[in-house]
């Protein structure tokens, strides 16, 4: 490793220890354990962006993907469902989608028993609304019924690195989904593509109660270490035990962040990154060389986002709260952007720096705007203007603000970042 | 006939309301696509902004005292749209053309527009909090309902006043854009612009005189978007995110570049939301005893439930995206 | 004191210099033409002057002013004009839109103007209101130049006005180049089909490899036999 990046991490240890030391040894944990689930997954960004060249505005919507995976394989299984006709009925949507499926690919295949093609794209349309159709009329009941009997489907109650695998697995799939249709556009219009994705998702998540539960939230979402209240039952004393349980999960989280920075930079350095770059850099040279570019992009496209399912697994998991009412673009696609843009793209390490300082800064801009306020407050008084309202509320906002000029002072003074990508040159 | 009355209201009128809302956003957009070729993210937040602008000057006007026959809301809009203009302008000389000065790509715009919708969002829900405002504080807001009785209705046609302004505006605006585009010395240096930049710079056409028209009128228009929806509706400062996507829906649809294109890409997406989330099981209930048991006693037989009337948008942004992104009237694209 | 001078221009596209060291002089009352092969740097040359890509060392004047590196929109109104070789109409506006665009520079009435270039060229006038873009070939050549006459230039610049054009309107092309000169606006061009061109050029310059190889008046270059060897296909 450089001395840059060094130096650099070397100041995020300092930040940390300060932030220890003014407000606590258990919030600076918590900070790090979060701050380390971004950087999961500002690096699976980094990969898709830095290394792929690929505009990804969907990590929300990826993130909650992630978060619904571990809510629903690793809570205790919902007994009232199973014992209802919630499976039969639920059942039954599921094959109606299966059919509409069917319907759909055969009327996309229809040319090949000879359809003439204006007919072919009235058929694909007419398959679409005939399979949508039919699928309401089997989900609209069941999750009507769902939803007054049992409340939700619940989980499968299996151990909650299942859901973390599960996740990564998910948000892959649906990447591979969203990657097939929308890889093939330039790249503001693919970035326009990607929110919209992200708000359907959202969408979906958000209001598929009997699925997720909805508003309501899912919770205790389980941790993989010995929770801080195991270690009260003790004897240990409040704080300490926060420091222990959240230590360990901040052990976790840095395991799999480390192996996965291990592994991409293993996959950067060999032949498969060479090859990503070649793409990335001149897509038509590549691909007049025999490199199927579009199927590289969705590979890449995937590989990010999969770390992104996991990330967002953990992200509900530590929380032990799934909540898709609290997903919002800021926090979760553009704050990540902000990590690698700021951190350096096409870099790991820097895509990790980005993660946790990026996240530390926007976690303590919210306490130091509110300092900020009070003292701006103080001043209006003793000026005789009357004291600021809602100072809370307003810090808040302050630190949006922030953000969005700190995104801009990024494109216009620093656009490769702290750490930028260190292109090797093969002497 | 009732059912028709309710179609008429909830998908004609509020089709028509929608779409001019979206349309003016749209036309916004699609002319900063045209000339300065990229996504302006910030364009919702530009009419947020504006709403709030005038919010303002209807306070002022209020506490001078003054009233009008027409509400305060659409007579500050002169003012309002000039503001707001003003500021669009400011933004691009703060943020935009110092980027474009670098050679910036599109996409990296983009992206500093997305740090511009940020910075706004911030600054208006730091000065006027999150909860939600009304235009009417001051004075009722009209509501006209006309008797269908003569065609066998019971309940009336209703339209507010704010909406019939609305409609009026926009036939006014577009009207006005059309000669501008058309007549003027200017417009046809924009349209010239459009269609082929770096001709338009060889020909000696004054290309920082277009651009700081384009950003005045995409802020004037998206002052009296924001402004007119939330005298519709009420003011709220996530007024933005909900409206950008569908916005740019619209002027993706008509095809980006094409400002006729934006407007009927606007009624388009308005009427498609309108249409999807309107409940069709009203027009079933006449016809109940000719028809099979499932489908007179179906309920919500609405395409897309009402909580997903957002997704309508996206959906027609991301299929119109793939399919044919150069939208109907063949604007620029990939 | 000539009408357009470039002294020693070194230029290019950022990286090696395309064009190294050009020397061009023309007068009012000249047409003048530069040939040679591919990569010479004729059409680098004509960007130069006017301000499409930059030069690093050497000057451009323009009746005695120096106009190195100017930006395009400041050259029209000081008398220059430049018809590019592609996409130099705005297909989607009308003939007559495209040729008042050529005028947006001007605050006086332009009817007059209007007039004499659908005299140059009737068939324009016959398709005033049609899209740019819907007309053929050589009608669009004669809406580019129309549109860069419109702003009343002192030197008008071409650049390959008859490539892609069948030869009955590569002559017309010419010809209306030839009248538009004797009406007293100088004329410096690129042209690919150099023996067409340098019969009636008054200045000619012969450039290969980004420098100056002859110079001479059009029927001189035509008759010698270096040149048409070399670069005239004989």
């Amino acid at each position: 490793m450089s001395r840059r990046v060094a130096l650099a991490y070397l100041g995020l240890a300092v930040l940390v220890v300060v932030i220890a030391m003014t407000r606590g040894v258990s919030t600076a944990m918590l900070l790090a354990a979060i701050s380390s689930i971004y950087a999961l997954v500002a690096l699976g960004l980094n990969i898709q962006f830095g290394y792929g060249g690929l505009f990804n505005l969907a990590i929300m919507g990826l993130m909650m993907i992630g978060g619904m995976a571990v809510s629903n394989i690793s809570m205790p299984v919902n007994a009232a469902f199973w014992a209802s006709d919630g499976p039969l009925l639920l059942g039954r949507a599921i094959g109606a989608a299966l059919a509409g499926t069917c319907l759909v690919i055969v009327a996309h295949q229809s040319w090949r028993v000879g359809v003439p093609r204006p007919l072919v794209t009235w058929l694909k349309v007419l398959a679409w609304f005939v399979g949508y159709i039919f699928y309401r009329t089997q989900i609209d009941p069941a999750a009507a019924y769902i939803e007054k009997t049992s409340g939700w489907v619940g989980g499968l109650g299996l151990p909650v690195w299942a859901g973390y695998a599960a996740g990564g697995v998910l948000a892959g799939l649906a990447a591979y989904v969203i990657g097939k249709i929308s890889l093939g556009l330039r790249s503001d219009y693919l970035a326009i593509a990607t929110i919209g994705m992200s708000e359907i998702i959202r969408a979906f998540v958000k209001n598929m109660d009997w699925l997720t539960r909805g508003t309501l939230t899912v919770t205790p979402v389980p941790w993989p270490v010995p929770l801080p209240g195991a270690y009260q039952e003790q004897g240990v004393d409040i704080g300490t035990s926060f420091v222990y349980g959240q230590g360990a999960f901040l052990a976790v989280t840095l395991a799999i962040l480390i192996v996965s920075v291990i592994l991409v930079e293993r996959a950067y350095g060999g032949p498969w990154g060479r090859m990503m770059r070649a793409v990335r850099d001149n897509h038509i040279a590549a691909a007049s060389m025999g490199k199927d570019v579009k199927a590289r992009q969705v590979e890449i496209f995937v590989f990010g986002s999969v770390l992104m399912g996991i990330g967002g697994a953990l992200l509900s998991s530590f929380n032990q709260l799934f909540d898709p009412g609290g997903y919002q673009p800021i926090n979760h696609t553009f704050l990540i952007w902000v990590m690698v843009i700021v951190g350096g793209m096409g870099n790991s390490y820097g895509a990790v720096l980005g993660g946790f300082l990026v996240y530390m800064l926007w976690a303590m801009s919210e306490p130091v705007s509110a300092v900020i306020f009070a003292q701006v407050s103080n001043l209006t008084s003793w000026m005789g203007l009357g004291a600021i309202p809602d100072i809370d509320a307003r810090a808040a906002q302050m630190r949006v603000f922030f953000l969005g000029f700190v995104i801009w002072l990024s494109l216009r003074f620093a656009p490769k970042g702290l750490l930028p990508e260190v292109i090797r040159r093969h002497v | 006939m009732d059912e028709l009355i309710f179609f008429i209201n909830k998908v004609i009128v509020a089709g028509t309301v929608l779409g001019s809302i979206y349309a003016l956003g749209a036309v916004g957009v699609t002319l900063i696509f045209g000339i300065l070729r990229f996504a302006h993210f910030a364009h919702g937040d530009m009419m947020t902004l504006g709403a709030f602008i005038a919010y303002v000057l209807v306070g002022a006007f209020a506490a001078l005292g003054i009233h009008l026959p027409i509400p305060l809301g659409v007579a500050v809009l002169p003012f309002a749209m000039a503001l707001t203009a003003v500021a669009a302008l400011g933004l691009d000389r703060g943020f935009y053309a110092p980027l474009r000065r670098m050679g910036a790509q599109p996409i990296t715009l983009l992206i500093a527009s997305i740090g511009v919708t940020l910075m706004l969002q911030g600054l208006v829900r730091l000065f006027f909090g999150t909860g939600t405002r009304t235009f009417f504080e001051f004075e009722t807001k009209d509501i006209f309902r006309f008797d269908m009785s003569w065609i066998g209705g019971s309940r009336p046609i209703t339209v507010t006043g704010p909406q019939l302004w609305m409609v009026a505006l926009v036939v006014v605006t577009v009207l006005a854009l059309h000669l501008f585009l058309t007549r003027s010395r200017l417009g046809k240096g924009m349209r010239a612009m459009s269609d082929n930049p770096d001709l338009a710079q060889v020909s000696g056409i004054n290309t920082a005189l277009v651009v700081r028209v384009t950003w005045t009128i995409a802020g004037a228009l998206a002052c009296m978007a924001g402004t007119m929806l939330a005298l519709d509706v009420s003011l709220k400062p996530d007024l933005a995110f909900n409206i950008i996507l569908p916005v740019f829906a619209a002027a993706v649809v008509g095809g980006l570049g094409q400002t006729y294109g934006a407007i009927a890409g606007g009624f388009l997406v308005g009427f498609a939301e309108t249409l999807a989330v309107f409940d069709w099981a009203v027009f079933v209930r006449p016809f109940r005893e000719h028809l099979p048991d499932w489908l007179a006693t179906a309920s919500g037989l609405s395409l897309v439930p009402t909580e997903y009337k957002l997704t309508v948008a996206f959906v027609i942004l991301v299929i119109v995206l793939l399919a044919r992104p150069t939208g109907i009237f063949k604007g620029l694209s990939t | 004191m000539a009408l357009i001078e470039v002294r020693n221009v070194v230029a290019g596209y950022g990286g090696a210099p395309i064009l190294n060291g050009v020397n061009i002089a023309i007068e009012q009352s000249d047409i003048g033409v530069i040939v040679g092969p591919n990569g010479a740097g004729k059409s680098t040359t004509l960007k130069a002057i006017f301000g499409l890509l930059k030069v690093s060392s050497g000057e451009v004047l323009f009746e005695g002013e120096d106009i190195t590196n100017s930006l395009p929109d400041r050259l029209v109104p000081r008398g220059l004009s430049f018809v590019p070789q592609e996409k130099n109409v705005f297909t989607t506006l009308s003939v007559e839109e495209n040729l008042e665009m050529g005028a947006f520079i001007r605050r006086d009435d332009i009817s007059g103007t209007l007039e004499e270039i659908y005299a140059m060229f009737p068939v324009l006038a016959e398709k005033r209101r049609q899209p740019a873009g819907e007309l053929s070939g050589g009608q669009r050549q004669m809406v580019a130049m129309g549109r860069a006459l419109m702003s009343k230039p002192r030197l008008l610049m071409l650049d390959e006005p008859s490539a892609g054009l069948s030869p009955r309107y590569v002559l017309e092309i010419f010809e209306h180049i030839v009248t538009v000169n004797k009406a007293g606006v100088g004329i410096l061009m690129v042209e690919q089909n150099a023996r067409q061109a340098l019969a009636f050029a008054s200045r000619g310059f012969v450039l290969a490899q980004g420098q100056n190889r002859y110079t001479g008046t059009g029927p001189e270059l035509i008759a010698d036999p270096e040149v048409a060897k070399s670069f005239l296909g004989g």
